[in-house]
């Protein structure tokens, strides 16, 4: 690919997340206001100190007044960013270009996304004026074509299926309980997740991400005025992004046990990094978990495991808290739902906790001690086939 | 296509050139009525329109079915008749016309509202000179509980009139007399959701003078004497006076067919005809076949099966599609289909209407399921595209139909959440014989019988009503 990167240019010197969950009392405005604010107190700076800010929202409104009406900047430059389901990580990887570039000292990346005002059960897309021949089928009952073409390939068989995908949600949701952001904060047994309702194919509810709303925010600096603000940044080593010609609908070829898509961006993100055994060298991941058998197949796209190794990693603890690779050590998608516009930055803020040792004990992962100093954050938007997706690796230490 | 440069109108042989039946597959046990209401219902089956579809879909699929079963010239005209037309003001047939891939040289009409437009329509095309692709369809309903609502059904028919010249004429029409009369028989106002019918004994009083006097006029109007009759064909929608019609016309020592009642039921506008496809299923030539038909009125027509059809194989027959129905419908999913059950749907939001302007832009898409096909990869795309997916030729591609042809399916989920008038929705990943991948949803199938390789075919479907726009496109559906 063509990236050439901007490893160890631009550092994160601040973040800020609300609690995502029903907010019934928030509006966009509150968690807009939250999450900035927590990232300038996290930073010790003022809004004033900000030149621009690249402001992510699938629906929660348009345009950069969205942003700007409720915290009242001063005439600055507001970008509005969309990418489906990677909203709130484009958000952050065009705020690290600018800063990149030299065109602004200091920029804020921040997204939102309000869900629960629309009283719809799930996610609702988007309508544009259509000849009425476009698929309709949910987004459950898209990514629960993996599990079945997984299954068959790999010679999985269905209630070893169910196992693995079981075995995804009830980490995700212990790691969740350890977590006081995270919409669920209780563990689940596997028996409870098998035994739920199905939505759609063998996904029962808990094989499902959650709902939510919530806002993340980070400021960035060029790396070598970090310090002037914090001891310990956190550094952009690879950012990608990836869409495609979504062949997966039109080509027979495409078996629905990859995303072409994560693969590309993946070894994208490795080379800018430098990175070349990921399993060995990233710390800990924040992957996009919205359904289980998702997270599954991620764990082989980005190279976490052996093409069709994936289940048996799985089974095994691999990705557990306390397993060789933590993934989505805070509870991901499956703990926190899925405020669109929010959850890229919330899975950075997860790197900005762990990497910087300030998660909470009883989540804190070990691979940092053991000096692991990576993490990766990933987002895909759309499904399997056809679909955006997003990595970027973030450390603690330059070079 | 059969050019047709010289027309002598009259002297040419004419008649049906070819038919197609189209019967749903869903039935509805009678029992299932009275065990429901403790009333109504009956024995046997109706046949009944799944919830995705109309009489302007059924009409497609008929039409479909005789396109598959012979060699047709291109219509000069598409017309479709119904009781329960889709639509007002707007053409029905001009969606049947899309959904063939037929030029817009073709003229599309609709000749609707009445019972009795059907006989219209094909007399109309009986006395034309050129070769006339008539539809008729009816989704038939009752107030439960009624005799309308166990004993109708849903069906639709498709016929290719023409001349010998336009190809071989299977059935001749000798020619026939009709009958008419102003009385309240059965009537029902645009909008309501079933029709009322006067006291059954008025009608059968009324009927009956009507009845003698066309068939008296037919055998006048075609010089042939009742003995020579081989067969007779007797629809109405009263059905007292129906069975006392052969009698009337005089052919009462006749073999009246199997008028289906008890199977599909009457399927009002298109019974007649969906009779007439039934017996030539298996009609041998010379036989002399009187159609009658009461409907504020009566027509009687005759036909006689000409050499060629023995040599006309329909693709499926009226009997084969009696035989494949699926007489596992709850008869709570009836009403609910049928609107009389208005149910809790999913908190998801409503579903949209398709826009007039990329409907209009995709036709060929849309209603003629007509992919794109690379010239250089050969690479098939569902729906067209003008970049190919290999290679990247850009706009160097042809349009192909791909509407008849069958396909695999490749993988499938059950979607629960999806709004649908009948959930949980099946989806299928499907690949075509020959190239050529779609996605969409499996209709006409049981969640429990869907499975990796299964075979499948397209259906003409509606996916949906919103804003009073029917959204008509294409499902895949198992072969059984």
């Amino acid at each position: 690919m063509g990236s050439r990167g901007i490893k160890d240019q631009v550092a994160i010197i601040g973040m800020g997340c609300t609690n995502f969950g029903e907010h019934w009392d928030k509006s966009v405005d509150d968690m807009l206001i939250e999450a900035a604010h927590a990232a300038y107190d996290s930073a010790g700076i003022a809004q004033d100190d900000i030149d621009a800010f690249w402001f992510g929202t699938l629906g929660s409104g348009t345009s950069g007044l969205t942003l700007s009406k409720p915290l009242k900047l001063d005439y600055k430059p507001v970008t509005r960013v969309e990418n489906m389901c990677a909203t709130g990580s484009e958000a952050f990887r065009n705020a690290a270009y600018a800063v990149a570039s030299g065109a602004f000292d200091m920029v804020m990346a921040i997204g939102v996304e309000k869900l629960k005002d629309n009283g719809m059960s799930g996610l609702t897309g988007s309508s544009v004026p259509s000849d009425g021949t476009q698929a309709t089928s949910t987004a459950p009952a898209s990514f629960s074509l993996l599990a079945p073409a997984y299954a068959d390939k790999y010679g999985v068989d269905p209630d070893e299926m169910k196992e693995v995908m079981a075995r995804i949600a009830w980490k995700n949701h212990y790691n969740g309980a350890r977590n006081p952001r995270a919409q669920f904060q209780k563990e689940v047994s596997q028996e409870t997740i098998c035994n739920a309702p199905l939505i759609a194919g063998q996904l029962g509810i808990f094989d499902c991400s959650g709902v939510s709303d919530g806002s993340a925010a980070a400021i960035l600096v060029r790396a070598e005025d970090a310090h002037k603000y914090t001891d310990n940044p956190l550094y952009v080593k690879a950012l990608s992004f990836t869409a495609g010609p979504a062949r997966g609908p039109l080509d027979p070829d495409y078996d629905y046990t990859t995303f072409d898509e994560v693969a590309r961006c993946a070894q994208d993100a490795y080379e800018q990094a430098g990175v070349t055994n990921p399993r060995a060298e990233i710390a800990m991941a924040e992957v996009h978990d919205c359904f289980t058998p998702t997270e599954l197949v991620l764990m082989e796209d980005l190279g976490f495991a052996e093409r069709g190794m994936g289940w048996k990693e799985v089974l095994a603890g691999t990705y557990d808290l306390d397993g060789e690779l933590p993934v989505n050590p805070d509870g991901g998608l499956k703990s926190f739902g899925h405020p669109i516009g929010a959850s890229g930055l919330r899975m950075l803020f997860e790197c900005w906790l762990q990497l910087r040792n300030e998660a909470p004990d009883e989540r804190q992962i070990k691979s940092v001690d053991q000096g692991k100093t990576l993490g990766l954050t990933h987002n895909l938007g759309g499904r399997p086939g056809e679909c955006v997706s997003f990595a970027a690796i973030v450390g603690s230490e330059l070079g | 296509m059969i050019e047709a440069t010289i027309r002598n109108k009259g002297s040419k042989m004419r008649g049906i050139l070819g038919y197609g039946a189209y019967v749903p597959y869903y039935r509805l046990r009678k029992e299932s009525i009275t065990a429901a209401l403790g009333s109504g219902g009956g024995r046997g089956t109706r046949a009944v329109a799944s919830y995705d579809e109309d009489a302007t879909s059924m009409a497609v699929e008929a039409a479909r079915a005789l396109m598959r079963s012979s060699e047709t010239p291109e219509p000069a005209v598409v017309s479709f008749s119904s009781v329960t037309p889709p639509y007002l003001d707007k053409t029905n047939a001009n969606a049947i016309h899309a959904a063939l891939n037929m030029p817009s040289s073709v003229f599309a009409t609709d000749m609707t509202g009445s019972v009795r437009s059907t006989t219209g329509a094909m007399l109309a095309a009986l006395n034309d000179s050129r070769p006339v692709l008539m539809t008729t369809s009816d989704v038939r309903t009752g107030r439960p509980g009624s005799s309308d609502e166990a004993n109708l059904g849903d069906a639709a028919v498709a016929l290719m009139v023409g001349s010998e010249i336009d190809g071989p004429v299977i059935a001749e029409w000798l020619g026939g007399a009709s009958a008419t009369g102003e009385f309240l028989d059965r009537w029902r106002q645009p909008g309501w959701p079933y029709s009322r019918v006067w006291e059954e004994r008025f009608g059968e009083a009324a009927y009956k003078p009507l009845v003698s006097e066309a068939a008296t006029a037919a055998f006048k109007d075609v010089e042939i004497s009742s003995e020579s009759v081989d067969a007779v064909i007797v629809t109405g929608l009263h059905s007292r006076a129906a069975r006392g019609a052969a009698g009337a016309a005089g052919v009462g020592d006749k073999p009246v067919v199997d008028d289906l009642t008890s199977s599909v039921g009457n399927s009002g506008s298109s019974h007649g005809l969906l009779a007439l496809c039934n017996l030539l299923d298996s009609a041998e030539p010379g036989q002399l076949i009187m159609v009658i038909s009461l409907a504020d009125g009566c027509d009687v027509n005759f036909f006689r099966t000409t050499d060629a059809i023995s040599d006309y194989s329909p693709s499926t027959t009226v009997a084969q599609q009696i035989e494949d129905g699926n007489d596992d419908l709850d008869y709570q999913k009836f009403l609910t289909w049928r609107g009389f059950l208005d149910r809790e749907p999913p908190r998801r939001p409503d579903p949209e209407p398709p826009a007039a302007p990329p409907s209009a832009r995709n036709t060929q898409w849309k209603f003629g399921f007509m992919a794109s096909r690379d010239r250089s990869s050969g690479m098939v795309h569902l729906p067209p595209q003008r970049v190919s997916l290999k290679g990247g030729a850009v706009d160097e591609m042809d349009m192909i139909p791909m509407a008849d042809i069958e396909a695999t399916v490749a993988t499938y989920t059950i979607d629960r959440l999806a709004f649908s008038p009948s959930p949980p929705t099946i989806v299928v990943v499907i690949d075509f014989d020959g190239g050529g991948r779609f996605n969409c949803e499996l209709t006409d199938a049981d969640p429990e019988e869907v499975a990796i390789g299964m075979r499948v075919r397209m259906t003409f479907r509606r996916m949906l009503t919103a804003d009073g726009v029917h959204n008509y496109f294409w499902k895949a559906t198992p072969i059984r």
